[in-house]
C-alpha cells in the first residue's frame, strides 16, 4: 500500500497495474477539482493520443472486414468514452486558462503544454488590446493598466486561483498536511483547504475527488 | 468576490459522477460467445455461454441492453445485508456504514437497464432509497459539528461518490467562510479582536438550513 509514496505521478496509487485510461481518469479528475491549473500531463496524454488513434484504425479495419457488428459497437463506445475523457481534460485546463490568463502566464507557464502556452499567449494579447482599446487609453495615463487599479499599488487587477478553496481529498498514506493541526488517515475522504495540501497533490500524494 | 469559487470549475456534474461509478468493475454471465476485448480501458473476456466473467459495467449494460448477457447483481446488494446495513444506519448516529463508494449510481444503473437480473427488486430498490435517505439526514445533522470542529478540515469517513458531490458545493462553501472569518489577518479588525473571541459572539454566519434541504431535493430530483 505504501508503494505509492516513492514512485512518481504516473505510478503512485494502490492499484498494482493501472491502464493509461485509469491515469488519465485520475489526471481528469485532479484537474477538475483543483482550483489553480496543474502540470500538464504530456507524456500520459502522447501515449493516449497514440492509443485513440490505433484504436480508431482497429475500429475501421473491424468495420471492413464485416466483423460482428455488436463487437465493433463495444469497441467504439470504449474508444468514446476515453476520447470523452480527453476532451475533458483539455477543456477544464482552457477554462482555466482563460479565465486566469494573465496569472498563468505569469506565473505558471511551465504547467502548460506547447499549444497551451500559444493559446495564454494570444488570449493575453486579445484581452489587453481590447481592454486597451475599448476604455483603457481613454483614461488618464495612470489608470491605463490592464494590471492594476492606479500605479501605486500592486497588480490587483489579476484574477488569480482562490488556493483557499476547500477540496475534497485523500491520501494513501498518512499525510500531515502543511499548516494544519492533524493528520490524514489514509484512505478517508477528507473535506481540506486546497493550500494545505497543495504540494502532496503535485507530487502525486494525496488525490482529489 | 474574493474567497469565492467558481461552481463550474469545482464540481462534478451527476453525469460525471456516474460515468466514473461506469468503471466499477460486476459480473456478467453472457448467453454468447466472444472473442476477448483487448480495449484501451483493459482486456475482458473471451465469453462463453453461462460463463461468469468480470467486466466494467457500462459494458455490461451496452452486453445487456442487446440481450447478450445478464448481469449478477454485486454482494452488497442483497436484502439480507442491505437490511443490515440500514439497521446499523439508523442505530448509529455518528458513523456510516461501509458500502461501495458509488453505491448509489451503480445501483441506479442496475435498477435502470437490468431490472429482471435483481430478485425482489421492490426491496432491494426501498431499502437502498431508506439508506440513501437516512444517510443523507445523518450528513445533514452531522455538519452542526463544524463549528466544534477544526474548522480548517472535515473528514467524511465514508460517504460515499454521489453524496460527496451533493454537499460539496454547500461545504465547500461554508468551510471557506468559516475559514476566512476565522482568520485574523484575513479580516480586519482595528481593536484586535482575536478571531476566537469573535466566533464566541456567534457573529459566524449560520448556515441556512432550509435553503441548502431544497438544493439537495433538486439535486437528487435531477439525478
Amino acid at each position: 500500500m505504501d508503494s505509492g509514496l516513492d514512485s512518481g505521478l504516473d505510478s503512485g496509487s494502490t492499484e498494482d497495474y493501472e491502464t493509461d485510461v485509469e491515469l488519465l481518469k485520475r489526471a481528469w479528475r485532479q484537474e477538475k477539482s483543483a482550483p489553480e491549473i496543474l502540470q500538464f500531463e504530456s507524456a500520459l496524454v502522447r501515449r493516449i493520443v497514440e492509443q485513440i488513434q490505433l484504436m480508431e484504425e482497429t475500429v475501421e479495419e473491424f468495420t471492413d472486414s464485416g466483423i460482428d457488428p455488436l463487437t465493433v459497437s463495444l469497441y467504439q463506445m470504449d474508444l468514446d468514452r476515453t476520447q470523452f475523457l480527453l476532451r475533458s481534460y483539455f477543456r477544464i485546463r482552457l477554462q482555466k486558462i482563460e479565465k486566469y490568463m494573465f496569472h498563468i502566464r505569469d506565473n505558471a507557464e511551465s504547467h502548460l503544454s506547447e499549444k497551451e502556452k500559444v493559446f495564454v499567449e494570444r488570449c493575453c494579447a486579445d484581452l489587453q488590446t481590447h481592454l486597451e482599446k475599448s476604455v483603457l487609453l481613454q483614461l488618464p495615463s495612470t489608470y491605463q493598466s490592464v494590471f492594476r487599479q492606479s500605479s501605486e499599488k500592486e497588480t490587483d487587477m489579476v484574477p488569480r486561483p482562490h488556493l483557499d478553496t476547500f477540496v475534497v481529498c485523500k491520501t494513501n498514506a498518512s499525510q500531515r498536511p502543511l499548516d494544519e493541526p492533524f493528520e490524514m488517515e489514509p484512505n478517508v475522504l477528507y473535506f481540506v483547504r486546497y493550500k494545505a495540501v497543495k504540494k502532496f497533490v503535485e507530487e502525486g500524494k494525496i488525490d482529489l475527488y | 468576490m474574493a474567497g469565492q469559487t467558481d461552481p463550474s470549475l469545482s464540481i462534478f456534474s451527476g453525469e460525471e459522477v456516474e460515468f466514473m461509478a461506469e468503471d466499477e468493475m460486476v459480473e456478467i454471465v453472457p448467453n454468447m460467445r466472444m472473442d476477448p476485448l483487448n480495449m484501451l480501458c483493459g482486456d475482458f473476456g473471451p465469453f462463453y455461454p453461462q460463463m461468469a466473467t468480470q467486466v466494467p459495467l457500462w459494458l455490461a449494460i451496452a452486453m445487456k441492453k442487446r440481450g447478450k448477457c445478464t448481469i449478477r447483481p454485486p454482494e452488497w446488494m442483497s436484502i439480507e445485508n442491505l437490511t443490515r446495513i440500514l439497521e446499523a444506519e439508523r442505530d448509529s448516529q455518528a458513523a456510516f456504514q461501509v458500502l461501495p463508494f458509488h453505491y448509489v449510481e451503480i445501483s441506479s444503473l442496475l435498477f435502470e437497464y437490468a431490472p429482471d437480473d435483481i430478485p425482489d427488486i421492490y426491496m432491494v430498490r426501498s431499502l437502498i432509497n431508506d439508506i440513501r435517505d437516512v444517510r443523507f439526514h445523518k450528513v445533514e445533522t452531522s455538519l452542526e459539528s463544524f463549528e466544534e470542529a477544526h474548522s480548517s478540515a472535515v473528514m467524511v469517513k465514508d460517504l460515499s461518490a454521489m453524496e460527496v458531490n451533493l454537499v460539496r458545493p454547500f461545504v465547500g462553501r461554508a468551510l471557506q467562510a468559516f475559514y476566512k472569518h476565522g482568520s485574523p489577518e484575513l479580516v480586519p479588525n482595528p481593536d484586535g479582536m482575536s478571531a476566537r473571541r469573535l466566533q464566541a459572539t456567534d457573529n459566524i454566519p449560520r448556515i441556512d438550513w432550509n435553503k441548502f434541504y431544497i438544493a439537495y431535493r433538486l439535486l437528487s430530483h435531477a439525478l
